[in-house]
């Protein structure tokens, strides 16, 4: 489960989350819609302990993220976190970038990285890549082995922030499926997305965010069908 | 003009010697070059580092090594350290002399690369639970190298011209020292530096060659 | 260390080793900046295989040690009864050094000049010359200073080797001082911080040189 508990942050003057409360429970599927620059990335990055905040707390199965004594590197192999740039390593292979983090920092033998890397990268679609440098992928080929090279360390958790905003229109679709076969499995993510088709199909819950406030959060029926928050209003009536 | 009679067979009988002399001087040019790069890859780590006691002596170094001879960084290393009751042979204080260039000049050249390197990769690495020493030793580094594998290929030739610098401080072993040492001997200084420079030459030639080949088999992507 | 026998006429012979620093320098870049840019011209105006031997002996004097170029051609000169003293040799090398590192910069700033940039030039009806004069140099001229200054700064640094050739400039004034009154790191500390005192400030603002212009484009 994770628990963000009335979560500030700032960077410098700029106040960026405002106040956050959220739980998400195992096996759901919260998308997080919203403008660019309400804190939506902001939020992701605190889940893992990329950023620290300022005050309140997120809990993940009961562990403080940004207390002193959490082992933030173990915290990170349970959630994984795919961005929107795709990130991949450029100097390693598809299979190199997958078994990278299991070697190093689950201390598997090569083999058995492989192994894992191998299943993850047929789940996705890429089992032919295997031996191909990233430059040599598509966009949305990319991406999904960002997805495989998180899923590799066996996470609990996934967070996806506008993992199809960076991607041509036609690759955006392949990359969605993924999500959704995941979905199906029963995985626990949070994704931030601007597909609204997307968030009303695969998510149990949608969240709306404004200006670091979560502002409404409810079914997606009730996000898409009757929104009560006039930003939220707003706002989907501009991406309709 | 020209009542001098060369006599390249007689300098040319020296060159199984002065080819020792070269391997020398490729050996050191070698070691100065790998541990100028550790040393380089730590300065380059501490002057963007917060703490002003990385950062200052970091800068220091760069700044020194960048701005003041090779000539006299060995001078340093031969006689300067004397004071201090520490005698260093002519190859150690050579080798020292061109690390200390070596690192100050590679130092810059990889903080360039670094931030040429996006800050997502490093957001990348931590996110997949790998540290941050382990995370720019293993995704960080590499692509380093790469960017910079030019310009540390150049440094390299530096270095080799570099060497040449020991038989002020008496270096008999290395090319220059070599030449030199026959020339004392047989007086013939042209026909012997006319092959000296022609070996450097070749040197610079295979080094440029061996980067290359080491570029190509190194990086694929 | 701060209790030395060095006195002001010391400081003073140093200073003067620094002159000459300085004064073989200032020949050297001269002499050298001026061949560098017809060379560098040439190699980017002609074709590569009327300038390959140019290319070649350039490419020579780049990969050849200093201080080999100087004893072949002290040895050359005497051979030859040129009759020059070791002053004039080291200006000359030096300043065929320089040229063949100008030469370098001046064809990269040259070549940086974007073609569609020029093919424009030419179709306003310009001449080659004025081409080169009006739109091309400028252009290059600030792609080429900050690396000329760092090379100017290369030749003053490498010049202290002309002391192989009983030269007295800065390095050989020290190392007679550190033989006569034997406090080698102290000496050696002023010298360093003689050549640093030259070096740095001009290196700083040649740096900030490429700063401005590159922020400007
Ligand atoms: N590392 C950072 N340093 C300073 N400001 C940041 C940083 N990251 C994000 N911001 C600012 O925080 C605000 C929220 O950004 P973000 O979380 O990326 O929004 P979203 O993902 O919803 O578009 C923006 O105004 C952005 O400029
Ligand atoms: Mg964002």
């Amino acid at each position: 489960m994770i628990e963000i508990e009335k979560v500030y942050k700032s960077f410098g003057k700029l106040d960026v989350l405002k106040g956050v409360d959220l739980t998400v429970a195992r096996g759901e599927v919260v998308s997080i819609i919203g403008g660019s620059g309400s804190g939506k990335s902001t939020l992701l990055t605190c889940i893992n302990g990329l950023e620290p905040i300022q005050s309140g707390r997120i809990l993940i199965d009961g562990t403080d993220v940004h207390a002193r004594s959490t082992d933030l590197n173990k915290l990170r192999r349970k959630v994984g976190i795919v961005f929107q740039q795709f990130n991949a390593f450029p100097h390693l292979t598809v299979l190199d970038n997958v078994t990278l983090a299991p070697r190093k920092v689950l201390g598997m033998s090569r083999a058995e990285a492989e192994e894992i890397a191998v299943k993850q990268l047929r789940h996705v679609g890429l089992a032919d890549k295997l031996k191909v440098y990233p430059s040599r992928l598509s966009g949305g080929q990319q991406q999904r082995m960002a997805i495989a090279r998180a899923l590799a360390m066996s996470p609990q958790y996934m967070l996806f922030d506008e993992v199809t905003s960076a991607l041509d229109p036609l690759l955006v679709g392949e990359v969605l499926d993924t999500l959704k076969m995941l979905a199906e499995e029963g995985m626990t993510m949070i994704c931030v997305t601007h597909e609204m088709t997307f968030a009303r199909d695969v998510s149990q819950r949608v969240a709306f965010f404004h200006q670091g406030i979560l502002a409404e959060i409810g079914p997606p029926d009730q996000i898409f069908g009757a929104p009560q928050h006039p930003e939220t209003q707003k706002f989907l009536s501009n991406v309709r | 003009m020209f009542d001098y009679t060369f006599q390249w067979r007689q300098a040319y009988r020296h060159l199984p010697r002065m080819l020792e002399g070269a391997l020398v001087t490729l050996e050191i040019a070698v070691l100065s070059l790998i541990i100028g790069i550790v040393i380089a890859v730590l300065l380059a780590v501490a002057r963007d580092s917060k703490s002003i006691w990385l950062r200052a002596p970091a800068t220091a170094w760069v700044e020194v090594a960048r701005n003041t001879p090779a000539l006299f960084q060995i001078y340093m290393a031969h006689f300067g350290l004397g004071s201090f009751g520490i005698y260093l042979s002519p190859y150690v204080a050579l080798l020292a002399g061109i690390a200390f260039n070596n690192a100050g000049y590679l130092c810059e050249t990889f903080r360039g690369a670094l931030r040429a390197i996006p800050e997502t990769q490093t957001r990348a690495g931590r996110s997949l639970g790998m540290g941050q020493a382990q995370t720019f030793r293993l995704i960080v580094m590499p692509q380093m190298f790469r960017i910079s594998f030019l310009p540390t290929t150049n440094q390299m030739v530096w270095a080799i011209l570099m060497t040449s610098l020991g038989v002020t401080v008496g270096m008999a072993t290395d090319l220059t020292g070599i030449t030199q040492n026959l020339n004392a001997r047989t007086f013939r200084t042209f026909e012997l530096f006319a092959m000296a420079a022609v070996l450097y030459y070749l040197i610079a030639k295979a080094v440029m060659l061996a980067a290359r080949l080491i570029a190509w088999r190194l990086f694929r992507y | 260390m701060f209790e030395t026998a060095m006195t002001w006429n010391d400081l003073m012979f140093m200073l003067r080793g620094a002159g000459v620093t300085l004064w073989i320098t200032a020949i050297a870049v001269a002499g050298g900046t001026a061949l560098g840019i017809v060379f560098g011209v040439a190699r980017s105006a002609l074709s590569p295989w009327v300038t390959w031997p140019l290319a070649f002996v350039l490419d020579v004097l780049r990969s050849v040690p200093l201080l080999i170029q100087l004893v072949l051609a002290n040895s050359f000169q005497a051979i030859a009864g040129l009759g020059w003293s070791p002053f004039v040799t080291s200006c000359v090398v030096l300043a065929l050094y320089t040229a063949a590192l100008c030469t370098e910069v001046v064809r990269g700033a040259i070549l940086s000049v974007p073609e569609t940039t020029r093919r424009a030039a030419r179709s306003l009806g310009m001449t080659w010359a004025q081409d080169q004069t009006q739109i091309v140099f400028p252009m290059a001229l600030r792609v080429g200073l900050p690396s000329w200054i760092n090379l100017t700064l290369g030749v003053m640094k490498d010049s202290a080797l002309v002391l192989w050739l009983g030269i007295i400039e800065l390095l050989r004034a020290s190392q007679i001082l550190v033989t006569r009154l034997q406090e080698p790191m102290f000496i050696l500390l002023v010298a360093g911080a003689i050549y640093f005192l030259i070096s740095f400030p001009v290196a700083r603002f040649g740096e900030r040189l490429e700063k401005r212009w590159r922020a400007h484009d």
